[in-house]
């Protein structure tokens, strides 16, 4: 037991890997214990991240439960691992998508079954590796590892135009990973440089060697990372392999590509290029107002784009573009609510988008389409699934008592209090999904059945439901008590905002009611009211309270 | 104090009877379902019961009197609660809510009784309640909008209950739309709320509010921002100019929907919030006359179209757009206890008049155009009789509940300081208008000779769960707005004092701002204008309808174009269409997803990724299936990018 809790981040990082490694042994005609192989341990994985829930302190600051040891001394990269209360999420979310989709692939998938659970499982530990590293070394290495088996999932088990898509991704995200390469070389070597001759890879190390360089150094590092995770999130422009990679993959592939490797962008930008953005206020502000405009672009456009789509995959592939963007502008707020707004939206994105991926994974299985125009009238058939379906849909669109509209709201009242045009972009972006969203569940489900392959669809089958119905009960969860998220946000959310956004604290203290002091505390009403008198219009332009001055 | 210490309670009754039929209801017996949906709503209503006889209790200075519960949303400074507050305002409310509702679900069981999915239709008239009933509790401005954007679904919902017609479920998705559309001023009302006093409290708000100088109409500021933001909302959920698109489409819906949702409760929700946020708008005086204004014109011109309209359902959608034109318009010149005294007279006749629509369309097997009814007074004499005192009621008949609640807002748009000539003008033609409308309505439907075909159609009056409904509504039309009465010969009003705690601050406010001046005697002359002119417009009516029949169509001849213009109603839809619609879909497929995803984007990575297909299918032949070899070319290509970029960047370093 003590080894378990000593090693529990090795033991769920590793969990998914020795299943892989146990399909080696079974013969390929035996189909049905592949399946059961990779089905036992997509849950294992999850089962053994259960304890992380009881473990894991959230009001502990920096990293926890971490595990070093010495891997390749000769550079100075360790087996380091460890998490804090945003990779904790993310954790959590990777293992249960992970135990979810390989669920639903059991009858998805019908070619080279022993392939498919191997590499999946592989792609969990790398995803995993990703969230839990503190090594910038390993880091990479899990980064790479990831890449492999997703590129396969779309070339060998996708449809049509697989090899294209699956292509397309992989030039994609590689030309990222380098540019991030030298981005992790360039701090390494300036350690080295710093200390005199001493290499590590350790990121929180290599992160705090980054404060005593110039700007400019900063600020060529900002957009080295900037290009790996850009690509990743997907934001405009770099966002064209995302529709073809997900039209393409098969259906678990797709939840996993939208539920957990997106996030893997944004989860970067989080780590790593919030800490290396530069001190001095002209060059954060100018880093900040493109990530902005990137990511407001982004919102609108893919949510514009998403209005005429066809296929329904790509629709909902465009619609994590639009989310995306979401996310990307809470972070860059560099508030407090932006930034846990932002990681609670990347959850939410997770489960409400990997439930629309499901959901047109049980069209294609019995239908082998994904075309809009080929459905319509699917209430009558299948009423479970229009009712899954509608819930999915409203919690996608921030429908108030569904996990969405938490994140949505959240992000905006961080963004609002830096911007108010930002805000005011974000809720069109809001008003838009509500259209296409709806718009799609309409041409979908609503109307006579007009296509007579459509009259005796099946419902969905308890396999189907056992993959849907938890999702369902988590976005009503977040949705209705959403607090023991913030609990584990606030901690590093803090952290990180005290050094990107160094004045924020001090001048809440100021000008806002105290954190703890129940509303309505009359002590703060003067101070808010004073505030107001020095800005009487609504113009905000500087990012931060403290830097008005 | 049972229900006052677990204000909880009122609106967790009908989301039981949501739950349990939503879940159950489909394997249920008829019987079941209908215990449950009108069963729990019932409960709701005698829960009310109960609460304002505890509320009576308490003393001045418990009012609001709040509960808190549960933490919501809480992070760093912000915090929403599910927090339950009841005041006077909330009573009404509450009353109209539960009540008129109760109502509404006993008729269902008669109305809906051979529809499928009867378990999911009181499913989701359950669901509503519980969100309207969240609306008009909350204590925050957060949860008023979980309440606000519940009703919304709901509304969606029931809207496309028949999903099989195309026309339903397009008309579900514009509601919810349009309704977004000005959810986005709500959204960013609530936020700059925040901004500004630090928390979304109702308590705290209002109270630092009202400590903060009136915005003169020189120097807007926050205050003006907020209010006219929230009005956004407003108009959009309470189907006001130029948002009021849906509300016809929304008919759509099952007729116990359109009495429910589109005229007692949901519609009503913006007129509440403006009453709700009184505080706000009272200090910022343009946010005032935006108010005023737009509830005036609204109250014109939809009374203008419901003139031509021959659906007898969109008569009355038209007709509940103009009357809540009227609620805004008393809200805007700053009596809002006239605005929701108009609220409830309008949540009873109105309410009744579309409950009876729906017993004619019933009794008519499914036939909503007028054009194909007539003389249907002696088949069904319950649904006359008890239209006919609606319809009396909304054309402002002495005595009746509608005349006093009217009259209430035509006197206080003339004398207040806000109102003015104009506004009172305008608000009288639109009654002028209403009684001309709702008179056509009833001839046409009730009166003269028979249009259709009486071998096919056999006219039958309604089952008794559907009339008992009718007739309570019919006497609280009548004698709805008689606590106004005393008011009459020089007494009190008693909905007014009632309300009179809530809107103390602001009532001071007013005062002090414009000499008011209080005059029965103009009171009674402006009285006598308003019902001088209903009766002209019953007697115009009257004549185009019963003694000269052939007028209308005469006219129509004559003034061809303006009546198309109205009929087609004004075009506003198709204005929309080109306008909004039609471009959003050229910019999504044309512009962004061919020119510049397909086009741009993709082109220029074209060239890499066509190298990188051929490269690709070389590459299958020597990975297939092996790994290693592959990963093998991942390192190489990797090794040879960082070599040619690694260059620069050692530079750096030295």
């Amino acid at each position: 037991m003590d080894f378990f809790h000593n090693h529990i981040l090795s033991v769920v990082l590793f969990t998914p890997l020795v299943g892989s490694l146990l399909a080696l042994f079974i013969p390929r005609e035996n189909e049905n214990a592949h399946r059961v192989l990779g089905n036992v341990f997509g849950i294992l994985g999850f089962l053994v991240s259960l304890p992380l829930i009881w473990w894991f302190n959230p009001s502990t600051k920096g990293f926890q439960l971490i595990e070093n040891l010495d891997w390749i001394p000769s550079i100075g990269a360790r087996y380091t691992l460890g998490i804090d209360g945003i990779s904790f999420l993310l954790v959590m979310l990777t293992t249960l998508l992970g135990a979810i989709s390989i669920l639903s692939s059991w009858s998805a998938i019908q070619a080279r079954v022993k392939e498919y659970y191997l590499l999946f499982l592989l792609l969990q530990t790398g995803m995993l590796g990703v969230f839990m590293s503190l090594d910038f070394f390993l880091f990479y290495v899990f980064w790479e590892v990831m890449l492999v088996p997703m590129y396969f999932l779309i070339g060998v088990w996708g449809s049509e135009r697989r090899l294209y898509a699956a292509i397309k991704f992989f030039l994609y995200t590689l030309a990222g990973s380098v540019v991030m390469l030298l981005g992790i070389l360039a701090v390494y070597f300036n350690y080295s440089k710093l200390t005199g001759g001493t290499y590590t890879f350790d990121i929180p190390t290599l992160l705090a060697s980054v404060s005593q360089s110039s700007d400019a150094f900063r600020t060529w590092l900002f957009w080295g990372f900037f290009f790996a995770f850009a690509i990743k999130v997907p934001m405009f422009p770099f966002h064209t392999w995302l529709p073809d990679a997900h039209t393409e993959a098969p259906t678990a592939g797709s939840v996993i590509l939208a539920g957990v490797l997106l996030k893997m962008g944004t989860y970067g930008f989080i780590r790593f290029s919030l800490p290396l953005m530069p001190q001095g206020v002209v060059a954060r502000q100018r880093i900040v107002g493109v990530m902005v405009a990137l990511s407001i672009i982004s919102i609108i456009y893919g949510a514009l784009v998403c209005m005429m789509q066809k296929d329904m995959k790509k629709l909902i592939a465009y619609s994590s573009v639009s989310h995306l963007g979401f996310c990307t502008l809470g972070l860059f707020a560099l508030t407090p609510m932006g930034l846990s707004g932002s990681v609670i939206q990347q959850i939410n994105h997770g489960i409400s988008t990997g439930a629309l991926f499901l959901i047109v994974g049980v069209l294609y299985e019995r239908r082998h389409t994904r075309l809009i125009s080929e459905f319509g009238g699917l209430s009558t058939p299948m009423p479970s699934f229009a009712a899954v379906y509608m819930i999915i849909t409203l919690s996608s669109l921030g429908m108030p008592l569904l996990n969405g509209f938490i994140g949505e709201f959240t992000i905006l009242r961080g963004v609002f209090e830096v911007n108010k045009t930002w805000a005011a972009w974000g809720v069109i972006g809001i008003i838009l999904g509500a259209a296409y969203l709806l718009w799609l569940y309409q041409r979908v489900m609503f109307g006579p059945v007009t296509n007579p392959a459509n009259e005796h669809l099946p419902d969905l089958n308890l396999r189907e439901q056992a993959t849907l119905v938890p999702l369902v009960l988590l976005a009503l969860w977040i949705g209705v008590y959403p607090k023991p998220l913030f609990r584990y946000l606030d901690v590093p959310v803090r952290q990180i905002v005290e050094r990107v956004n160094p004045g924020y604290y001090p001048a809440e203290r100021a000008t806002a009611p105290l954190e703890s002091a129940p509303a309505g505390a009359p002590g703060a009403a003067p101070a808010a009211v004073l505030e107001l008198d020095k800005h009487p219009t609504d113009s905000h332009p500087s990012p931060s309270p403290a830097e008005k001055e | 104090m049972p229900l006052l210490d677990h204000l909880w309670i009122i609106p967790s009754l009908p989301l039981l009877g949501a739950a349990l039929n939503g879940l159950f209801g489909a394997r249920w017996p008829k019987r079941w379902v209908d215990v449950v949906g009108v069963g729990t709503t019932g409960l709701a209503f005698a829960a009310t019961l109960e609460l304002i006889r505890e509320f009576a209790h308490l003393r001045a200075d418990q009012v609001p009197w709040s509960k808190s519960y549960l933490t919501w949303i809480g992070a760093g400074n912000f915090r929403a609660g599910f927090d339950l507050q009841v005041d006077q305002l909330t009573i009404v409310m509450l009353l109209v809510v539960t009540g008129v509702g109760w109502l509404i679900h006993i008729y269902s069981t008669g109305y809906m009784a051979h529809e499928g999915g009867y378990y999911r239709f009181f499913a989701e008239m359950n669901l509503f309640t519980f969100f309207m009933l969240t609306l008009v509790m909350a204590a925050n401005f957060v949860l008023l909008f979980v309440g606000w954007e519940g009703v919304g679904l709901c509304s969606y919902l029931l809207i496309g209950f028949f999903f099989l017609r195309k026309s339903a479920a397009d008309a579900g998705k514009k509601a919810f739309i349009v309704t977004r559309i000005g959810d986005f001023g709500f959204t960013l009302g609530i936020l700059l709320i925040f901004w500004v006093f630090g928390s979304v409290d109702y308590a705290t708000v209002f109270n630092r509010a009202a400590g903060m100088p009136v915005e003169n109409a020189g120097q807007p500021g926050v205050l003006t921002s907020i209010s006219l933001l929230l009005l956004a909302g407003a108009i959009g959920k309470s189907a006001q100019l130029p948002l009021y698109v849906w509300l016809p489409d929304a008919m759509e819906g099952p007729t116990p929907v359109s009495a429910l949702i589109h005229a007692a409760t949901m519609v009503t929700a913006g007129v509440y919030m403006v009453a709700r946020a009184h505080i706000l708008y009272s200090h910022a005086p343009i946010a005032m006359t935006t108010v005023a204004v737009i509830g005036g014109l609204t109250a014109l011109y939809a009374a203008t179209i419901g003139l031509v309209q021959t659906d007898i359902k969109r008569v009355l959608a038209y007709s509940t757009v103009s009357q809540i034109g009227y609620m805004f318009l008393a809200c805007g010149v700053g009596a809002f206890s006239a605005g929701i005294f108009h609220l409830m007279t309008h949540a009873f006749f109105k309410a009744l008049l579309f409950l009876a629509a729906g017993s004619v369309i019933h009794a008519m097997g499914g036939e909503q155009d007028m054009r194909r009814m007539g003389g249907l007074r002696k088949q069904i004499p319950w649904t006359y009789w008890t239209m006919l005192l609606a319809t009396l009621s909304i054309s402002g008949a002495p005595l009746f509940a509608g005349f006093f609640s009217k009259d209430k807002i035509l006197f206080e748009t003339a004398v207040s300081l806000y109102g003015g000539r104009v506004l009172w003008a305008i608000a009288l033609v639109a009654a002028l208008l209403t009684a001309f409308y709702m008179f056509r309505l009833i001839f046409l439907t009730f009166h003269g000779a028979p249009r259709y075909d009486a071998h096919a159609t056999h006219v039958h009056e309604s089952p008794k769960n559907m009339l008992a409904p009718l007739v309570v509504l019919a006497v609280l039309s009548v004698v709805g707005g008689w606590v106004a009465a005393p008011a009459l010969s020089g007494g009190a009003d008693y909905f007014e004092i009632y309300l009179a705690p809530v809107f103390a601050k602001s009532s001071a406010l007013l005062a002090t701002a414009g000499g008011e001046t209080e005059s029965r005697t103009l009171e009674l002359q402006l009285m006598g204008v308003a019902v001088g002119l209903a009766t002209l417009g019953f007697l115009v009516a009257w004549w185009f309808y019963i003694r000269r029949p052939q007028t209308p169509e005469w006219l129509a001849e004559t003034f061809h174009a303006p009546y198309k213009l109205l009929l087609n109603k004004y075009y506003v839809d198709e204005l929309y269409n080109l306008a909004i619609i039609r471009p959003i879909g050229w910019i999504s497929t044309r512009l962004l997803w061919q020119v510049v995803d397909e086009g741009a984007i993709d082109g220029s990575v074209n060239g890499v990724a066509h190298t990188a297909r051929r490269l690709g299918s070389r590459l299958r032949v020597l990975a297939s299936g092996n790994t290693r070899s592959y990963a093998a070319w991942v390192l190489v290509g990797a090794v040879l990018l960082l070599g040619l970029l690694l260059w620069p960047l050692l530079g750096m370093v030295r």
